[in-house]
């Protein structure tokens, strides 16, 4: 396909991540195993994971801020290493290891990025963003000046400006109050509802996930555990909520309900 | 979302590709700059505070030895002219390498390079900017050494605007080093965006002629660009002579080191996607 691929308009229609062996290694440390993935359009996928587990080395080979030691990663059809610009303008992120340059004002912050992503009707789409993420006020406040929770809305705010039809959150609601989390999560919800977006959303949370997520990647030590919605994670290990059946699996615990014990496995034929 | 007003809910796009996407990324970044340093009256001030400082202390220092030693002295305002000169080189690296500094500091370059940005517009920006800052720095110091001093860089004539471009050609090359360097290894490489240019300081004979140089080290100085731009200074101030020779070399050696230092850049990206650093950017 790379070598058809000319303009973004070839790509239009294929699906939005399909991630094929994909393995990245640090020295010696083998961050992502051989993974392999794809994303239907129009679903919201968690990855789950505990500290070191792969999730962001994940995200940042999604978005080609990292190159992957093998494999391979297409994104609406785009081999991310070689045409990453030709669906760039398709999808955004946000994650809270990034920050918008803190002086200035959340509009000038806006429309720069507004440039960057060539949205015609910068002004506009700002003025919607903002009454929707409850940002009006803040506008021509400096960025640094605004709480954890304000910031994360501006960020989700320039994620949000190309309307893309991918987005990539990193810890979405990391460091923010109940409160706001849920706010969050809610708008991320009417987002992938109505822009009839796929999301692919890293997170330690488990209710985020409940919430959010119509399929879970567990991921431990770069490699895929599971692969299943939400509700079947839980009955597939017979537990009562996704939070315990992390810790087993974190913990090196976990037993799948369809796996034999051991005492049956000896007595197998 | 419904309730909303609908004029912003459908994002209109540009198509991404092409002279004049390019152009809109680019002036955006710059227009983030100019916010940046709109931001900050104390950032504005630092732009010509330094300068403004160097070309009272030489010109000082040459308006003593005008009065009373070096006969060479007398030539008005060689030094002058070299202390602005040098400065528009370092100024306009300096100007290059902390802005793109300013984008780790501000952990804001993992939005950039996850935009339709492209490498190379993300420079031109940076190359923009610095001919812009260099401007605001400049111009009131070259203003007030005609004031203070009658030095008049105009003096140079045209060759002034040649000086000026071969100069911050050579900066561009220096800065896209420097950024390439802290990219793939960090802000413990910060150093070197503000002592790059110094190597340039003694090689490129900046304030004396390449024939003060050992025989050795001739080669060298005569290799890198600068020094043909000082070189050319003197002839003109000294000896009322346009070398035009002189800013052939400098412009064709600049073309070299200019694609060096892209290719450099690029290289160095490339080692940073690799490696990770951009995901510890800032940290």
């Amino acid at each position: 396909m790379d070598e058809r691929v000319t303009t973004p308009q070839d790509l239009a229609g294929t699906v939005p991540v399909a991630v094929r062996d994909l393995t990245k290694v640090y020295g010696t440390v083998t961050a992502v195993d051989h993974i392999s993935f794809a994303l239907a359009p129009r679903t919201t996928v968690a990855l789950l994971g505990g500290n070191g587990a792969g999730k962001t080395t994940t995200i940042a080979m999604l978005l080609g801020l990292v190159v992957p030691t093998s494999g391979e990663v297409r994104v609406f059809g785009a081999d991310m290493g070689q045409h990453r610009y030709l669906v760039a303008q398709r999808i955004n992120f946000q994650s809270p290891y990034v920050d918008l340059p803190m002086r200035l004002t959340v509009r000038q912050n806006l429309m720069v990025y507004a440039g960057l992503y060539g949205v015609a009707n910068a002004e506009e789409r700002i003025a919607y963003l903002a009454e929707d993420l409850q940002l009006s006020a803040l506008l021509d406040r400096a960025t640094g000046k605004l709480s954890a929770g304000q910031k994360t809305r501006v960020g989700l705010a320039k994620a949000l400006l190309n309307a893309p039809e991918l987005l990539l959150l990193d810890e979405p609601t990391a460091s923010l109050d109940p409160d706001t989390a849920d706010w969050i999560r809610q708008k991320l919800k009417d987002y992938a509802r109505d822009r009839r977006a796929t999301i692919l959303f890293a997170s330690h949370n488990m209710a985020e996930v409940e919430r959010l997520a119509d399929r879970v990647i567990l991921l431990d030590a770069g490699r895929i555990l599971e692969d299943e919605t939400p509700r079947g994670l839980i009955e597939t290990y017979g537990r009562e909520t996704l939070e315990e059946v992390f810790l087993d699996v974190v913990r090196g615990r976990a037993r799948r309900l369809d796996e034999p014990v051991a005492s049956e496995a000896e007595e197998a034929p | 979302m419904s309730s909303l007003s609908s004029a912003g809910a459908v994002a209109v796009l540009l198509p991404p590709g092409g002279l004049s996407a390019s152009l809109r990324r680019t002036s955006a970044l710059v227009r983030r700059y100019m916010y940046l340093l709109r931001s900050s009256g104390i950032r504005l001030i630092e732009l010509i505070y330094w300068p403004f400082l160097q070309m009272l202390t030489w010109g000082f220092l040459q308006k003593y030895l005008a009065g009373n030693t070096s006969p060479l002295a007398h030539a008005a305002g060689v030094l002058i002219g070299a202390v602005l000169l040098w400065d528009i080189l370092f100024r306009s690296k300096i100007g290059f390498s902390t802005t793109f500094i300013e984008e780790m500091w501000s952990r804001n370059l993992g939005n950039l390079l996850t935009s339709p940005l492209r490498p190379f517009e993300l420079v031109a920006a940076l190359s923009v900017w610095s001919v812009i800052r260099l401007c605001v720095s400049m111009i009131p110091v070259a203003l007030a050494a005609f004031f203070i001093f009658g030095f008049n860089l105009l003096d140079l004539g045209l060759a002034l605007v040649a000086f000026f471009a071969l100069l911050v050609l050579t900066s561009w090359s220096l800065g896209l080093l420097s950024a390439g360097v802290i990219l793939r290894y960090g802000l413990g490489a910060e150093e070197l965006a503000w002592s790059l240019a110094f190597i340039l300081l003694p090689l490129s004979c900046v304030y004396y002629p390449v024939s003060v140089l050992p025989q050795w080290l001739k080669p060298i100085s005569l290799a890198l660009p600068p020094t043909h731009v000082f070189e050319g200074m003197r002839s003109i101030l000294l000896h009322g002579v346009f070398n035009a020779t002189e800013l052939w070399w400098a412009l064709g050696l600049n073309a070299i080191y200019l694609t060096i230092g892209y290719l450099a850049f690029r290289w160095f990206l490339r080692g940073a996607r690799v490696n990770g650093t951009l995901l510890q950017l800032g940290e």
